[in-house]
């Protein structure tokens, strides 16, 4: 392909947190790219794009992905689910925080804030295939993903606050406290 | 860190696909892109075109019976981790997979996309090689099946053709009284490994596969040799090297602390 001639363009159709999104891209456009610049959907950060950091991971048919390392092109068949899906509705236009985004907060499980829409994907599903995680299952729900502030603590405890609060959402509305015990309530 | 342009074609058969490779000089398979993708962004590859293989039928299968397993050019490595039937029949490659990257690059990464890549520092080529497993092509010329010894040539370098497409796997089953054992180390669980070994025993033989040490997916044949001399002996027929996460030495360290360790329980498997 020469610099004169101009790149050639797909349509290419994605389902983004069930909405579908037209766009039209070159091949090389990352899902990652797409996501943020395409669909306008910023709340997916793109880290080291190339895979290690995890902070761009989203949900490819319910499993997390790399978002930067599937090319856009590639992802017309699938269901994709982004930081921006994990809210519930509740009537209002933002949405209520889901249990892990909840648990976040709880926990304080964010410094920063760049590396936690990866995280909140990951271990989305990660408690989705296994709702009751020991601190150690917790750990490694984790380990894919790389953060520069928290020093992991906080995050480690947040799966365990999210898992609680999975089981049972009313906890929520009395627990002021989250135990900071690393082995949870459970 | 984006890649370079490149055309895309995207079949929805085998023949379209073999068609499009053959069609397109300078084109790449994609199909996980776990490997690919990273390689093109940081434009240590820049192929004219991809032919895309996602959209293709029938190639996610992962089929097992007494002869092994054999795993579609579509299945994701944490599908065939998934599988019980995989496990049974073959556990050297469960038991592998456990140790291939982390779960979100299993949910996407393909384990014959992994072997045609024939990274040395990968877990799948050495396992492949290790059971005598094959790799079946297509290409403009039909299908034929690539043994493991005929399939690795050099580093990142595996002797399918570049008109030629890996469609599925075959690694052999376990048979009664044979033991496998694995075992690596890697600075954290799902990183590459520093050094990873896996022992097959049959009887007297003692074959041992070794990955991160040498500039292929290296087996070495241990029959007959003491217990204590394993690892040393292992060491004349690979290369550690330096890299920023180990030195040459502790590799070889732990060549000679792996090697006793798989093939002991290997062996007590296999008894």
């Amino acid at each position: 392909m020469s610099a004169t001639e101009p790149e050639e363009r797909h349509d290419v159709v994605l389902h983004v947190n069930g909405a579908p999104h037209a766009v039209r891209v070159p091949a090389r456009r990352l899902l990652s790219d797409a996501l943020r610049h395409d669909c306008g959907l910023t709340g997916t950060h793109v880290g080291c794009e190339h895979g290690v950091c995890g902070a761009c991971t989203v949900l490819v048919d319910g499993r997390p992905v790399r978002s930067c390392l599937m090319l856009a092109v590639s992802a017309q068949d699938v269901q994709i689910t982004t930081v921006e899906g994990l809210t519930e509705d509740d009537g209002t236009p933002q949405g209520k925080l889901g249990p892990v985004q909840q648990a976040f907060a709880d926990c304080h499980g964010l410094q920063c804030g760049f590396c936690t829409p990866g995280f909140l994907t990951t271990i989305t599903a990660g408690l989705r295939d296994n709702p009751d995680p020991t601190f150690e299952e917790a750990r490694d729900m984790i380990a894919g993903n790389l953060c520069r502030c928290t020093g992991y603590q906080n995050i480690v405890a947040s799966v365990l606050r999210a898992a609680e609060l999975a089981r049972s959402p009313v906890v929520e509305e009395v627990a002021q406290q989250p135990s900071r015990d690393p082995g949870g309530n459970a | 860190m984006k890649p370079a342009p490149f055309a895309y074609r995207r079949p929805r058969t085998l023949d379209e696909a073999v068609a499009a490779l053959a069609g397109t000089p300078g084109a790449k398979v994609l199909a996980g892109g776990q490997s690919l993708v990273p390689l093109l962004s940081m434009r240590l590859a820049a192929p004219a075109a991809l032919v895309d293989i996602n959209a293709l039928p029938d190639l996610d299968q992962v089929r097992c019976d007494e002869e092994g397993v054999r795993i579609g050019a579509l299945a994701r490595h944490a599908d065939v981790l998934a599988s019980a039937d995989v496990r049974r029949v073959q556990p050297l490659v469960a038991l592998a997979l456990e140790h291939v990257a982390h779960p979100t690059i299993r949910n996407r990464g393909t384990t014959v996309g992994s072997l045609v890549h024939a990274d040395a520092a990968a877990e799948m080529p050495m396992v492949l090689r290790l059971l005598g497993g094959s790799v079946d092509v297509v290409g403009p010329s039909g299908r034929r099946t690539v043994a493991a010894d005929d399939l690795f040539v050099g580093p990142l370098e595996s002797s399918v053709a570049s008109d030629e497409i890996a469609v599925e796997a075959f690694f052999p089953a376990l048979r009664a009284g044979v033991g496998v054992a694995f075992r690596e180390i890697a600075r954290r669980h799902g990183d590459y490994a520093l050094v990873g070994v896996a022992a097959l025993v049959d009887g007297e033989s003692v074959r041992v596969g070794y990955l991160s040490v040498a500039d292929l997916p290296t087996v070495v044949d241990l029959s007959g040799v003491p217990e204590g001399e394993l690892g040393e002996r292992a060491l004349e027929r690979l290369d550690p090297a330096d890299d920023i996460h180990a030195s040459a030495d502790y590799r070889a360290h732990l060549v000679r602390v792996l090697t006793a360790q798989v093939v002991a329980s290997a062996r007590e498997l296999a008894a």
